[in-house]
């Protein structure tokens, strides 16, 4: 069965078809790539995903579960988590408490517990502390586990909101132009921190990118998008090299 | 002596304005509103308590108990009746003005229950007094009460923001509410505690200023709900340590300018004050700057 199984998926904002009969389909354990030029409807697509926008048609199964039109915190429940094309990390958390967030719904204790700091909450919160080091060190963020998120370089703060995504456990991780602003060094990190995940945690991944390096590099399978309609789909060597897509994105 | 005393009068109403703007600083964080009818709730905790101990003849505590569950509660179905539908209206106004209408409903269902006359308000506090050099200076027992309890809700809410769970949840809602949602926290839920929080303490600040003023009306809650807000943005509004350092130097300025200047114009003084620090530093003594945002 595919981890992400997307059918006929379309949403109109008034007269404009924004994503026009989308269709997906990725394995579990696939680094899968979601490209097109500017405009073509990829975040769209993330936004559909995740359930901040609910779908004028189709259907969208996520390890053959339906959750189409579900709420946010339901899909996130069912397993989707995320990254944002701008970074949008708790600035004025510490990276720490970051990842602790994304670990919210991991861990129980009673907001009455947490007033009057009864046992359990010690308890709680110290396996949240191990729980978020762990995910820190595996991306070597654990030094800076005490620093402001906002007080990172822009490369750290980009892992550090894959390591928050991470945190929520998903089955599905999407990645919004993970590498958007970085330099090449930093890109070369990430392509290693993305295979890493996936192979670390046995974990699927869906990106959206412009820098054809990390797409070309590290996806095994792409589709892009133009005018929200998908144009080709296949292996990534293959789709690179199509004339159609080689023209959407230089022109004729 | 008498600048002490003074003083001394002054952190004491500062520490109520604190506690009061607490909650007007705790949703304005969260929710990114302003409750106009938060110092209307101070008014229903007042009541509550009075009723309960002059009709049901209940112990003080009791009747304390009972006015912070009634208010938290009061908080909760304030918000999810009255503004939770109008959360994802296009303007902000229309919550504002909502606020002012569930204020305004308040006043009025208090009208229609308890009258418009004054009542006079039970001792609840007792605590004995304190006499410093030599019984030159007197601290009475409602004083030390309402300045420990500003402490202890301030440090307490402090760690509880930073160091718990639902907490966390709070910063992360605060800062982004959509990435927080995608990180599967509970918006609406974080925002009811937000106010079930606020309103509680609104109960106790109730408590507090009617057992220092003692008369209660309908419109009890109003001004000093009012001077709380300008406290909170004073100090910074969203900021926690904020609302209690703008709470008590309002407090000050308006009991030294009672003493010292007019009692007359006191009120004045002090929303000039509020003029004055948003020409001056229109974030708050606390408060980051913020991008226009309007």
């Amino acid at each position: 069965m595919a981890m992400l199984e997307v059918n006929n998926l379309s949403i109109q904002f008034g007269g404009l078809h924004a994503v026009d009969n989308f269709h997906l389909k990725i394995e579990k354990g696939e680094l899968y790539g979601l490209i097109g030029p500017n405009g073509a409807g990829k975040t769209t697509v993330f936004n559909l995903l995740t359930g901040v926008y609910k779908p004028t048609e189709g259907i969208i199964r996520l390890d053959g579960q339906d959750i189409t039109g579900k709420s946010i915190i339901d899909i996130n429940k069912a397993g989707i988590a995320r990254t944002f094309q701008n970074i949008r990390l708790f600035k004025d958390m510490t990276v720490l408490d970051n990842v602790k967030a994304g670990l919210h719904n991991h861990y129980k204790y009673s907001t009455l517990t947490g007033i009057l700091r009864l046992p359990k909450y010690f308890k709680v919160e110290k396996e949240m502390n191990e729980r978020a080091a762990e995910i820190l060190k595996v991306f070597n963020l654990d030094q800076e586990a005490n620093l402001l998120a906002g007080n990172l370089p822009y490369g750290k703060q980009r892992k550090l909101e894959i390591a928050r995504a991470r945190a929520t456990d998903p089955k599905l991780l999407l990645l919004d132009e993970p590498a958007a602003g970085m330099n090449p060094n930093e890109t070369q990190e990430l392509m290693d921190t993305i295979r890493f995940v996936r192979d670390h945690f046995n974990m699927t991944i869906l990106l959206i990118e412009h820098d054809m390096k990390l797409v070309g590099g590290i996806c095994e399978e792409l589709t892009v998008l133009n005018f929200g309609q998908v144009l080709c789909q296949g292996e990534t060597a293959k789709v690179l090299k199509d004339p159609a897509v080689v023209t959407a994105y230089l022109g004729e | 002596m008498s600048f002490i005393s003074y003083l001394k009068d002054g952190i004491s109403l500062g520490s109520i304005y604190a506690i009061i703007a607490l909650g007007y600083t705790m949703v304005y964080g969260i929710a990114k509103m302003l409750n106009f009818a938060h110092g209307d709730v101070i008014m229903v905790g007042a009541f509550v308590i009075l009723t309960a101990v002059t009709k049901a003849n209940m112990s003080p505590i009791l009747a304390i108990i009972l006015s912070v569950v009634i208010c938290t509660v009061a908080g909760v179905v304030i918000e999810a009746v009255a503004y939770r539908p109008l959360r994802k209206a296009s303007s902000n106004l229309a919550v504002l003005i909502t606020a002012i209408g569930v204020s305004y409903l308040l006043q009025n269902l208090a009208l229609l229950i308890f009258g418009a006359d004054a009542k006079s308000f039970v001792p609840v506090i007792n605590v004995p007094s304190l006499e410093l050099f030599g019984g030159q200076l007197t601290i009475k027992g409602v004083t030390i009460v309402t300045i420990l309890a500003c402490v202890i809700i301030m440090v307490g809410l402090q760690l509880f923001v930073k160091k718990t769970k639902p907490g966390r949840a709070m910063q992360a809602v605060s800062e982004d509410r959509d990435a927080a949602q995608l990180m599967g926290v509970n918006v609406n839920a974080t925002i009811s505690l937000t106010f079930a929080i606020g309103s509680g303490l609104a109960a106790i600040a109730g408590l507090l200023l009617c057992s220092a003023y003692p008369t209660l009306t309908p419109y009890t809650g109003a001004m000093p709900g009012i001077k709380a807000f300008v406290a909170a943005v004073f100090g910074g509004i969203g900021s926690i340590p904020g609302a209690m350092v703008g709470g008590i130097l309002l407090g000050i300025i308006e009991i030294f300018s009672k003493a010292y200047i007019s009692s007359q114009v006191a009120d004045a003084i002090v929303f000039a004050v509020l003029i004055v620090v948003l020409l001056v530093k229109p974030s708050g003594l606390f408060g980051k700057n913020i991008q226009e945002k309007v």
